[in-house]
């Protein structure tokens, strides 16, 4: 028997909670295989399933960002600079503990430290967009060369939109103040009780922040998956149309929800048949870019920094939406 | 004594102030609280994770949610 397999399916996918929500819809008198019964089936699965994923993700993942605090991700990119700065900022942004509410002080504290500004932004792009709970829960609803995919092309648009952000010499459109703010690289060092402490923390505190989104995604991902016809959505967003990228880009841009809402919507939207390189542009532009941040983010950046970053990682998104959905025979 | 609440308004540092005012209340301290959500004002205190604890112009925590007992213990 393939251990592997079988691991992916029972605790990553938790086909045991498929079935058992299957069964329990069915002792409650409603036909699984009816509209339905099969959206209850799909609200209640995902929403336990996607709980317990986040539950565990974060703790681990916190866990292991306590040793990375922002104070220590500056203290490693300081004095580099290149592509290679680029790259370990991309990286970096991947585990550096971060919630949007804290990007703002984050840029500012970089810039102010000298960080060169390709840099800064090539950790800002990476950071929202690849984290580490997205990885395993591409794993768990698609399969691990497509989150592994996700994770290369995410890291490619942060190295090449911060390099691109470098190279263009727009130091002069970050706000006056930011230069003049003191620099302190001290961090505090954590006994393991107090990691622990931090990583329980984290869990109620994103918990309670995100379920919200979680419902509202699963249930829009219910609605798609029961109601809405195939033909609507293929016409929309199907693989033929070279439009669905853009489409799905442009839509995902302006909202606000991170990779727990976004994923059950990922999921319904691939099993109508819409590419996959149209779903992952989708949550990448959900995810990297909103509303909220820019807003934010143009309090320390003027304008045309602004409309760069926000033209650079549009691109990088429609790159990576076209090569996916080019690419999507490899990955299904 | 005055207390500064580092933070643009979300969640965590409205927790914290309320942390702050009720450790204030225990450990019998005239404290005002006051919230400061200015992000060039933030940025001024060096801070780079939000909420931070300011007490009497010194930083005590950054990017912690402390509990009531913890900031009791600091102040």
């Amino acid at each position: 028997m393939n251990v592997i397999g079988w691991m992916n399916d029972q605790l990553l996918r938790m086909q045991w909670l498929s079935d058992l929500v299957t069964a329990g819809v069915s002792a409650v008198g409603l036909d699984p295989a009816s509209r339905i019964g099969g959206s209850v089936q799909f609200f209640v699965y995902d929403v336990i399933k996607i709980f317990i994923l986040l539950s565990v993700l974060i703790f681990v993942i916190s866990y292991l960002q306590s040793y990375f605090p922002p104070e220590r991700t500056r203290r490693l990119l300081g004095g580099r600079s290149g592509i290679g700065a680029n790259v370990l900022g991309a990286l970096l942004g991947t585990i550096t503990p971060f919630c949007s509410c804290s990007s703002i002080p984050l840029f500012i504290g970089f810039t102010a430290a000298g960080l060169p500004l390709g840099v800064t932004f090539s950790f800002l792009i990476s950071s929202p967009l690849v984290d580490m709970a997205s990885v395993i829960l591409l794993a768990s609803i698609f399969s691990w060369p497509v989150a592994l995919a996700y994770v290369g092309l995410g890291l490619l648009v942060a190295v090449i939109g911060g390099t691109v952000i470098g190279r263009l010499g727009l130091e002069g459109q970050v706000a006056e103040f930011v230069r003049t703010v003191p620099v302190s690289n001290a961090f505090d060092h954590l006994t393991r009780r107090e990691r622990l402490a931090y990583a329980r923390d984290q869990v109620t505190e994103i918990a309670s922040r995100v379920w919200p989104y979680v419902l509202a995604g699963v249930g829009i991902g219910a609605a798609i998956h029961n109601w809405i016809p195939e033909s609507a959505i293929t016409a929309l967003l199907g693989q033929d149309k070279w439009w669905a990228v853009p489409v799905a880009t442009l839509v995902g841009i302006p909202i606000y929800a991170d990779i727990f809402g976004t994923l059950p919507i990922a999921e319904a939207l691939v099993a109508k048949g819409v590419g996959l390189g149209t779903v992952l542009a989708f949550m990448m532009a959900v995810t990297a870019l909103s509303l909220p941040s820019l807003v934010m983010l143009h309090r320390v950046v003027k304008l045309p920094l602004l409309a760069t970053f926000t033209g650079v990682v549009t691109l990088g998104i429609l790159g990576i939406g076209f090569t996916f959905n080019l690419l999507a025979g490899w990955f299904i | 004594m005055i207390i500064k609440i580092l933070g643009s308004g979300c969640r965590k540092c409205v927790t914290l102030g309320e942390n702050a005012k009720a450790a204030a209340a225990a450990a019998g301290i005239a404290a005002e609280i006051v919230k400061v959500t200015d992000i060039a004002e933030i940025a001024a205190h060096g801070v780079m994770s939000t909420p931070g604890l300011v007490v009497d112009g010194k930083l005590l925590s950054t990017g912690k949610v402390l509990s009531a007992e913890e900031i009791g213990r600091l102040l």
